[in-house]
């Protein structure tokens, strides 16, 4: 079928900085994304890799409506992301959600898990308390964990279940389309892959559309369907993923690859 | 760095724009006629209205200003009802008694107030930190105007070992070593809660800095405890304290108020609250501005001191 | 501020149900703060009976009686200078002290933390506007506001509450609006905007409930200030009015009888002082049990060496052919009251010269708390050396006198941390700081350091190092930084080098640039290098021999190659199995599926 992509970017900047002091001088300013041009395909995993200071958590948070876009156009869902916004924070959380790097962060301290899960599916979905509680139950058994986890608070949980807790909360809000932000690197290794694959199954499973941010290769090249690879601002490369691996074109996308530390087994 | 004072000094030129408002502002939505509180018994209605035209009282408000900030900024602050002299002479005649208390009284609060929080921090539930801690708590839980008269009954009653008040010694006195010896007491008094305020913050300073990674690597270097707690800690620590210090200047100023009407120190505080209870009005102002800007003026010291210690601010 | 990473609930999870401290038990735990808070009941409940309690009116003068002793017969306390009852006017002048103290502590509380919170909450140009509103009340010394407020207003009770209260709104706003910004930036603000929550929701339901304890520590440190101030106030006869009296106007009147009656100024000051030093130990406590820094007592100073107290006999160097033996090392934490938390469970291990060995585990394992021990850097209290032996060569580190210690740090064993930001001194410049580690180990003239300290950057191929060297951490990338690191480990020519993480906050191509100096010149001088990190990509880069933590035990050991090839402790494939290897793509995932599901199977059976 010929439907809109997930997301549409096309020639977004961005620049930090820059306005006029008081006394005249201009601040430093940062040109955070020059021109970026994107889609994601619905049903796919695309991963946005790069090094620090590359803008891939500015494309994140710009692509969610927290950061506002400097210039360019934003397509979500088919929709112009300037009505989107427009139309309210809701229709914005419905059509798209996000995970943050940092699971124990985005969880506010003094809540409750069943609080914080309950607010998308009071506010964005307009549940009574008797369809959340339904809803509140089968998130947990989503993302694998006890129901009594509802009644947690969030520095009681390891940082596994933490982020599996902030899954949970993008899945509430029924949007199909999840903006990942590096959602496995504060992660140890085999709670990272263990949440990798609950990813890939609530993928499967929901049909959603994940635009995944991430530093790691390695975890880039297992998950994603497509890569594209950020630099000062730019896209550099945009492939396959196989292809992409294979046979790098950019030289900065050589250089990563190169830099990967590997395990060379025998 | 001279660009940076230049801008420092820049941007002070609105605080004090605004201090000199909410100064005129404060005095004038005084409730009640001046005029009728000059005049008291007098007051018919033709001197009222001829005090109000000699005052610019029945002028609007915007116009008052402007004619009050005009004449202050040509050092005109008005004439002093009560004393019957310009209130700039009175101000600054007092202004510099007061800077005298008030100088030696935080030289004296930084000093001790930052031994006893490193000492503290350094002997940390040892005895001499329990003992700072429990003199550092009733320091500052005291009032300092009783603090002054304990002292008074104790040194100046008891004992006579020191004057009870003035600034000087009514026969023969007023060289240096006089005024040191009438200075003892209050600047003691003074000093008290600032230093308690900064022995309380240095000595978490230092705590909070001998915690951080760097110490650790101070440490890893083969540094001696000694540098990496004089050198390492002390420096690091010392940045946050000096804005307290700025802080502190002004909580010593306002408390020159008590402690120069206990001391009868003839600062700028004591006579502000007698202009208060005379209600010369004119006199109040002057001497909050002074005093106001050159609080300002010392905070700009310890901004530009700090940045000198600290090169992340600089750049 | 919210950072309640107390570590004994985080290992918990969300299997059994966590123990919580209230704040109440943590208060009571502090014997002065439970001192204050009795002391506060007490009084409190003597001000309340004032109208029930058989005193005598304390308005009633009588001439008859002026200026009694305390102690006299029918006015224990004495009376003043109308020959009114001390004690009565004591009781009732308290009421009016403390009532207006605490009325001014909450006017100014909750406007001063509105105009903070919306401050801080909005930003740009409101929170700009506001806080220059705010920076001008600053701008005039404390009492001096008050003051002026007072002459507006004309002396009085009412007035001199209001005086106190404004000039205390700037405490609360500033001290409201920081915690509120830092925030209003953080990660789960931004997660229930995205949740469907508006601004005014957000500030109230997200924002406040973790900026309530900033509130209430504000609250009950500047009580007692302001009990002292309305006292100033009142004694400088700007406040209270006869008749009415609290205890500062008491102690004005009483000024004037000073030298014939020095008990009438000097009972209003003691009541004073009681009150407020009860107050102060309450609001210490308060602060010390709502600030979770303090709770989890990371405040206590650290001491130059780990604290060392083995029980058992010291073991043998079982190789003393080896660079660095660690032999059944026993480190961990206290936790109070003689509880004692292990982090490192009897660990051996052995570093020979020129060798690299890895020592990998995930958070927690105990690996960076071996590393640390080496030297005795296990910050201490809480850390504690409970059992084993580390030998340098033959002399064994844990049974040397303290300076001995010290000397050893940096010149055989030095040290490269994690996050080089941090561990750099932020005020000097890189350049002292490299001198500074020569300078502790060898006795040299000021342009001797200086010229070793810009060969050692040289070293580190940091470009342009004569400039470079004055310059500030802050001003240099992270991996400029962590070259400075290394830089002041190779001053002394050490032996052993021990490198904690160094290249975790790096980006991966600056991590290879780092690997490769470090690789580089651990060949060069024939150092011992242990390495500690988490990741097995980085170990099979660099490493020699890896060996393999888990819940403070090493679980296995061996060459590098054949450890990744084959593992054979089971922990140590699984870890292993759970790494994506670039090219191997989308086979990743099912294999690691595949492993949980045999794992759950094992489980079961």
């Amino acid at each position: 079928m010929s439907q809109d992509p997930a997301i549409r970017i096309r020639d977004l900047t961005k620049t930090f900085g820059g306005e006029r002091r008081l006394f005249g001088r201009r601040s430093h300013a940062v040109e955070a994304l020059r021109a970026v041009s994107l889609d994601l395909r619905r049903g796919e995993t695309l991963a946005v890799v790069g090094e620090s200071g590359s803008g891939k958590s500015t494309l994140a948070r710009i692509l969610v409506g927290l950061e506002t876009p400097g210039g360019g156009a934003v397509e979500i869902a088919g929709e112009d992301a300037a009505r989107l916004r427009r139309k309210g924070p809701r229709a914005f959380g419905k059509t798209v959600q996000y995970v943050f790097q940092d699971p124990v962060a985005s969880l506010n301290p003094r809540k409750t898990i069943g609080e914080i899960l309950s607010a998308p599916l009071r506010l964005l979905c307009g549940y009574d308390r008797a369809r959340r509680e339904t809803r509140l139950r089968e998130l947990m058994q989503a993302v694998d964990m006890p129901e009594a986890t509802l009644s947690r608070y969030p520095h009681e949980l390891s940082g596994g279940q933490a982020q599996r807790m902030a899954i949970a909360r993008a899945l509430a809000a029924e949007a199909d389309i999840l903006v990942l932000d590096e959602p496995v690197s504060a992660l140890d290794v085999s709670v990272q892959a263990q949440v990798l694959l609950l990813l890939q199954r609530l993928k499967r499973e929901l049909n959603l559309s994940y635009l995944f941010i991430s530093h790691d290769l390695a975890v880039v090249e297992a998950i994603a369907d497509r890569v594209a690879v950020m630099h000062f601002g730019e896209v550099v490369e945009l492939e396959e993923t196989r292809t992409l691996f294979a046979t790098p074109v950019h030289p900065y996308t050589e250089g990563l690859l190169a830099s990967a530390p590997r395990l060379k087994r025998a | 760095m001279t660009a940076y004072i230049a801008k420092r000094l820049l941007a002070m030129v609105p605080v004090l724009f605004g201090l000199s408002i909410i100064v005129f502002l404060v005095m004038a939505l005084i409730p009640g006629d001046t005029a009728t509180a000059i005049l008291g018994a007098y007051a018919t209605p033709e001197n009222v209205a001829r005090i109000n035209r000699d005052l610019g009282l029945d002028k609007p408000l915007v116009q008052q200003y402007l004619i009050w900030i005009g004449n202050v900024l040509q050092g005109d602050f008005g004439r002093s009802v009560t004393l019957n002299r310009p209130v700039l002479a009175e101000v600054t005649d007092r202004f510099g008694a007061t800077l005298i208390l008030a100088g030696t009284a935080l030289v004296l609060a930084s000093l001790i107030g930052l031994l006893a929080g490193i000492v503290s921090a350094v002997r940390q539930f040892g005895w001499a930190d329990r003992i700072i801690t429990f003199i550092v708590l009733a320091g500052i839980s005291m009032p300092s105007f009783w603090l002054g008269l304990l002292l008074i009954l104790l040194f100046a009653v008891e004992w006579r070992l020191l004057p009870a008040s003035g600034m000087t010694a009514v026969y023969g006195g007023g060289g240096p070593a006089d005024v040191a010896r009438h200075l003892i007491l209050p600047a003691a008094t003074l000093s008290m809660v600032a230093a308690g305020v900064i022995a309380r913050l240095s000595r978490s300073a230092m705590l909070e800095v001998l915690r951080q990674d760097f110490i650790r690597t101070a440490r890893a270097k083969g540094l001696s405890e000694r540098r990496v707690i004089y050198g390492h800690a002390l420096r690091a620590a010392i940045v946050s304290v000096i804005p307290v210090i700025g802080i502190q200047a002004g909580f010593v100023l306002g408390g020159a108020v008590y402690i120069e009407t206990v001391f009868q120190w003839p600062g700028i505080g004591a006579m502000m609250v007698k202009a208060i209870s005379t209600r010369d009005i004119l006199l109040v102002q002057g001497g909050v501005l002074v005093v106001a800007a050159s609080y300002v003026l010392f905070n700009l010291v310890a901004d530009v001191v700090q940045t000198l210690l600290d090169p992340r601010i600089r750049t | 501020m919210s950072e309640i990473a107390s570590s004994s609930s985080a290992a918990g999870g969300g299997a059994r149900p966590p123990r919580r401290l209230s704040a109440f038990a943590l208060l009571m735990n502090s014997r002065l703060a439970a001192a204050g808070l009795i002391l506060l009941v007490l009084l409190c409940l003597l001000m309340l009976a004032a109208p029930i309690l058989p005193l005598p009116d304390p308005d009633a003068t009588a001439p008859a009686d002026r200026l009694l002793r305390p102690l006299s017969e029918g006015h224990l306390l004495g009376t003043d200078q109308l020959g009114r009852d001390l004690l009565s006017r004591l009781v009732w002048g308290a009421r009016v002290s403390v009532a207006v103290g605490l009325a001014a502590t909450l006017v100014a509380a909750v406007i001063g933390s509105a105009i903070g919170l919306v401050s801080g909450y909005a930003g740009g140009r409101a929170d700009n506007l506001m806080m220059r509103g705010i920076d001008m009340l600053m701008a005039f010394p404390y009492i001096l506001l008050a003051l002026a407020i007072v002459a507006a207003l004309g002396p009085g009770l009412m007035n001199a509450l209001y005086a106190i209260a404004i000039v205390n709104i700037p405490f609360f706003a500033r001290n409201v609006r920081g915690v509120t910004l830092a925030l209003a930036h953080r990660e789960f603000v931004d997660a229930a905007r995205l949740s469907g929550k508006g601004h005014v929701s957000i500030l109230l339901s997200e924002v406040l409930p973790n900026v309530a304890p900033v509130i209430v520590i504000t609250m009950s440190t500047t009580a007692g200030w302001m009990i002292l101030e309305t006292a100033g106030l009142s004694f400088l006869g700007l406040g209270a009015q006869p008749p009415q009296a609290d205890l500062g106007s008491m102690l004005g009147e009483g000024r004037a009888q000073l030298f014939t009656a020095p008990h009438v100024a000097i009972v209003p000051g003691v009541m004073i002082f009681v009150i407020v030093i009860s107050l102060n130990l309450l609001g210490d406590g308060l602060r010390d049990a709502l600030d979770p820094r303090l709770r989890s007592g990371a405040l206590s100073r650290p001491g130059p060496v780990t604290a060392i107290a083995r029980q058992g006999p010291v073991p043998e160097n079982s190789q003393p052919e080896a660079a660095l033996s660690v032999e059944r090392l026993e480190t961990g934490f206290s936790a109070g009251a003689g509880r004692y938390q292990p982090a490192v469970r009897g660990v051996s291990l052995h570093l020979h010269a020129g060798e690299c060995l890895g020592l990998i585990g995930e958070s927690g394992s105990g690996k960076s708390v071996t590393a640390l021990s080496v030297m005795g850097l296990v910050a201490s209290p809480p850390g504690l050396i409970r059992g084993g032996a580390i030998y340098l060569g033959r002399r064994e580190v844990l049974s040397m006198p303290q300076t001995q210690l010290i000397a050893c740090r940096g010149a055989r064993v030095a040290y490269i941390f994690q996050d080089p930001l941090t561990t750099l001194h932020p005020t000097y410049t890189i350049g002292r700081q490299v001198m500074e580690a020569v300078a502790a180990h060898q006795p040299l003239g000021r342009q001797e350091l200086k010229a070793r300290a810009i060969a050692l950057l040289r070293q580190v191929k940091i470009p342009d190092a004569e400039r470079r060297a004055e310059h500030y951490p802050h001003q240099l990338s992270g991996g400029q930084r962590q070259r400075v690191g290394i830089a002041m480990a190779l001053a002394n020519d050490p032996d052993i080098m021990i490198a904690d993480e160094p290249t975790t906050a790096l980006d991966v191509t600056v991590q290879a640039e780092i690997l490769n100096l470090l690789r580089q010149l651990q060949k060069e001088r024939q150092m011992a290098l242990l390495f500690i990190t988490h990741d097995f990509g980085v170990v099979a880069d660099i490493c020699d021999r890896v060996a393999v933590m888990k819940d403070g035990e090493i679980v296995e050991t061996g060459r590098t190659r054949e450890l990744l090839a084959r593992p054979r402790h089971p922990y140590t494939r699984r870890l292993i199995a759970c790494v994506p290897e670039i090219g191997e793509g989308e086979n990743f995932l099912p294999r690691v599926a595949r492993l949980m599901a045999r794992e759950a199977r094992e489980i079961s059976a």
